[in-house]
Parts: C-alpha cells; sequence; structure tokens
C-alpha cells in the first residue's frame, strides 16, 4: 500500500492500473448516492463493461458539487467530466439536482470561452434502477471526449511541473 | 447595494496582459451579496483564467484574497501583503473599490474585474433590479416611494407618457410603467391628490452631471 496522505490510502495494483491507461480518456464521474451511485453498484453487480479511465466520486447530493470541483478536475487534465443526478421531483434535498444541472450549464460556458469546449462536462438524471442508462450515459461521455481528444492541460500539467513550460 | 456582474474570461485574460503573478481581489460587501465578487465567484474566475492562460501557453499565479470592504482604507490594510508579491491587483470590487485599491497601491498597476452597474434590490434569488439613480436630491416622497427618475424608461416627473402598454413600459414590456405602479402607489395609501402638484424640471447639478461630488458631515469628522 501506498500513503498519499493522512487518510487517503491507495493500493499499488490501482496505481499501476493507472500508468496502464494509455490514451483511454479519463473521464470523472460525479455520482449522486442516493441514485446514481446505486446504478453504479448494479452495473457492476451485472458485469456490465464500461471505458477502464472512468472514475467514479460519490456525493451526497449533486447540488454539493460546487463549480470549482468541477473547474479543478478539468485543470488537472481530465477529459471529460460527467455529473450524475437523480430524476426531476426526485431528489432528496428537494432541488438539489436542478441547481446543479444550472451549475454545470454555467461550467459549460465557461469551458467554452477558454477553449476547452463545454460538451466535456455533461449532467444526466436517472433513477437507482436504471443501470444500462448509466453505463450508455458514460459511455457517449467518453466517446464525445474521445472524439476531442486530449485535455490539452493534462500534458500542459507535466510541462508545468518539470518547468519546461 | 451596488449590483455589478463579472467580466468575461476574455476580456479578463487581455487586461491581465503579459502580468504573471496576480492578485485577485475580492470584496466582502455589495459585490458579495449580488454574487459577483466574492471569495466564491473570484475562486471560479481564478480557475477559469489560469486555464485558458495556459492553454495559451501563458501561465499566470494567481492568488486571491477578499477584504470586508474595497471602499474603505482601513480595509485595504490586509492587501497590503499579498500586494506586495504580485505583479498587477485585478479588483472584484464596484468601480469605487478598484479606485480605492489604485489609490492605496500607486506604484501597482490596478485593473477591473467586475463591472458595476447599478444600485438595486434582490428581486428573487440571483434577480436584481435598478431602484436608484444617486441623483443627489431624492424626490421619493412626492412619488408614494416609486421614483420615476430610476424607473421610468423616459424620467417623466408628471405622469406617464401615454405609450404604455397595459401595466407595461412601452420601451421594455417586460417591465412595469413606473407612472401605473406610482398611481397604483398613491391610491393605496389615500395620497392621490399628490397627482395634481406639477413637478418643475429637475435639477441635475446634484447629480453627476455637475462632477465627481462629494459629502463632508462634520459633525463626525476627527
Amino acid at each position: 500500500m501506498i500513503h498519499t496522505g493522512a487518510q487517503e490510502t491507495i493500493p499499488k495494483s490501482r496505481i499501476k492500473r493507472e500508468n496502464t491507461l494509455g490514451s483511454e480518456p479519463q473521464v470523472l464521474v460525479f455520482c449522486c448516492e442516493y441514485c446514481a451511485r446505486s446504478a453504479a453498484v448494479l452495473a457492476g453487480v451485472r458485469r456490465m463493461q464500461y471505458s477502464p479511465g472512468v472514475r467514479i466520486i460519490p456525493v451526497p447530493c449533486t447540488g454539493k458539487i460546487e463549480m470549482e470541483h468541477i473547474l479543478e478536475a478539468f485543470d488537472k487534465g481530465v477529459d471529460g467530466v460527467l455529473v450524475v443526478g437523480c430524476l426531476e421531483g426526485g431528489c432528496h434535498h428537494v432541488d438539489g439536482n436542478l441547481r446543479a444541472g444550472k451549475r454545470v450549464e454555467r461550467i459549460r460556458e465557461l469551458l467554452d470561452e477558454i477553449g476547452l469546449a463545454g460538451e466535456r462536462l455533461r449532467m444526466v438524471c436517472l433513477a437507482d434502477s436504471m443501470a444500462r442508462d448509466f453505463v450508455r450515459n458514460i459511455e457517449d461521455i467518453t466517446q464525445v471526449v474521445r472524439r476531442l481528444g486530449a485535455n490539452p492541460l493534462r500534458e500542459l500539467v507535466r510541462e508545468e511541473s518539470a518547468g519546461t513550460l | 447595494m451596488i449590483v455589478a456582474s463579472p467580466k468575461s474570461i476574455t476580456e479578463l485574460k487581455s487586461i491581465i496582459g503579459g502580468h504573471k503573478k496576480v492578485l485577485f481581489a475580492g470584496c466582502g460587501t455589495c459585490v458579495t451579496v449580488c454574487l459577483a465578487g466574492g471569495e466564491r465567484e473570484i475562486g471560479i474566475l481564478s480557475y477559469a483564467v489560469r486555464m485558458a492562460r495556459k492553454i495559451d501557453r501563458m501561465p499566470v499565479e494567481i492568488s486571491q484574497v477578499t477584504i470586508e470592504r474595497q471602499c474603505e482604507n482601513e480595509f485595504l490594510k490586509d492587501l497590503a501583503e499579498p500586494a506586495s508579491r504580485v505583479e498587477a491587483i485585478v479588483s472584484f470590487g464596484c468601480g469605487a473599490g478598484v479606485q480605492a485599491i489604485a489609490e492605496r497601491f500607486p506604484d501597482k498597476p490596478v485593473y477591473a474585474g467586475l463591472n458595476t452597474q447599478f444600485l438595486g434590490v434582490l428581486e428573487e434569488q440571483a434577480v436584481w433590479a435598478e431602484k436608484c439613480l444617486g441623483c443627489g436630491d431624492c424626490m421619493l416622497a412626492q412619488f408614494g416611494g416609486i421614483c420615476p427618475v430610476t424607473r421610468c424608461a423616459k424620467r417623466l416627473l408628471n405622469g406617464p407618457c401615454g405609450g404604455s402598454l397595459e401595466t407595461r413600459c412601452e420601451v421594455d414590456p417586460d417591465r412595469p410603467c413606473a407612472w401605473q405602479l406610482i398611481y397604483q402607489r398613491l391610491k393605496n395609501i389615500g395620497q392621490l391628490e399628490r397627482l395634481e402638484n406639477v413637478i418643475p424640471p429637475k435639477d441635475w447639478s446634484t447629480a453627476w452631471y455637475g462632477g465627481a461630488r462629494k459629502i463632508v458631515r462634520k459633525e463626525h469628522q476627527v
């Protein structure tokens, strides 16, 4: 095991796997723990396949995701971000998913302005039983990101840390 | 309160120009309440500008500080230390805040990160409406507390123009006719006779048309 901080511990096997991702698009999926998280678990139980570059981050509610969280992901080189919240009317925190939707729209505008393509960010709403839709949406955004190419910031982050930028 | 809106990322990028170390200075008063230049907003904008500059292969180091009020010299001392480490400051305060920082740091370039818009109120979550022009000679008592100088597109002081559509302004149907509101308000409070007073032409010398204004309250001076 490798220790990266006071609380976080990453198994060596996972690090090895991340190093061998190669050109596979790196997609971050913010999952509401009431719906999308369960859909992800269901997809796993059913042995449904999706891109190995996908990383899932459970959140208490999509309304809890700050705009900085998503921008930071792109700043650090992630190729695409998918936000998955509850169906309209189904949010356990009343309107967290609707608020998240508006924030996502604003960040898409910002990404377009920055020159990163707002298409790299998407939000979908689904229920905990919709494992098939969960996987389909992940595949959709992976395809979009593959078409757009890698996040140019990923290479620049490397250059910056090497002092060559 | 003073209502402002943030400049676009493209404009911010162009304002910062070739500087490599920049301070984004937020203000914790009016522009925080109108969600334009508070701690949270400058956090988002600094991410966006940093990413945009990196893509242009011109990385910029952005530090952030939000002080209580940029328009008061007393609070500006908190900017001194972070300002000493940067090449330029982008103020996310209103126009007064930007100028106060520029005066406090005469040898440092200071730029505006917001477009200061108007004096207004929060009508509903994230919606602000202009209510006051700051004309320096308030006439609200005459009009039941509704300002035709600000809210009538033609600034009429003696009744409506006649072009209003139902109760809406003919210049912008999304806006209510100020004179309709004044009539309704005076009727509700039993002061319709005020409409019989003929208001003379307004003295605009008290507004900014007479140049930048200054107020001195001697009883509070030390």
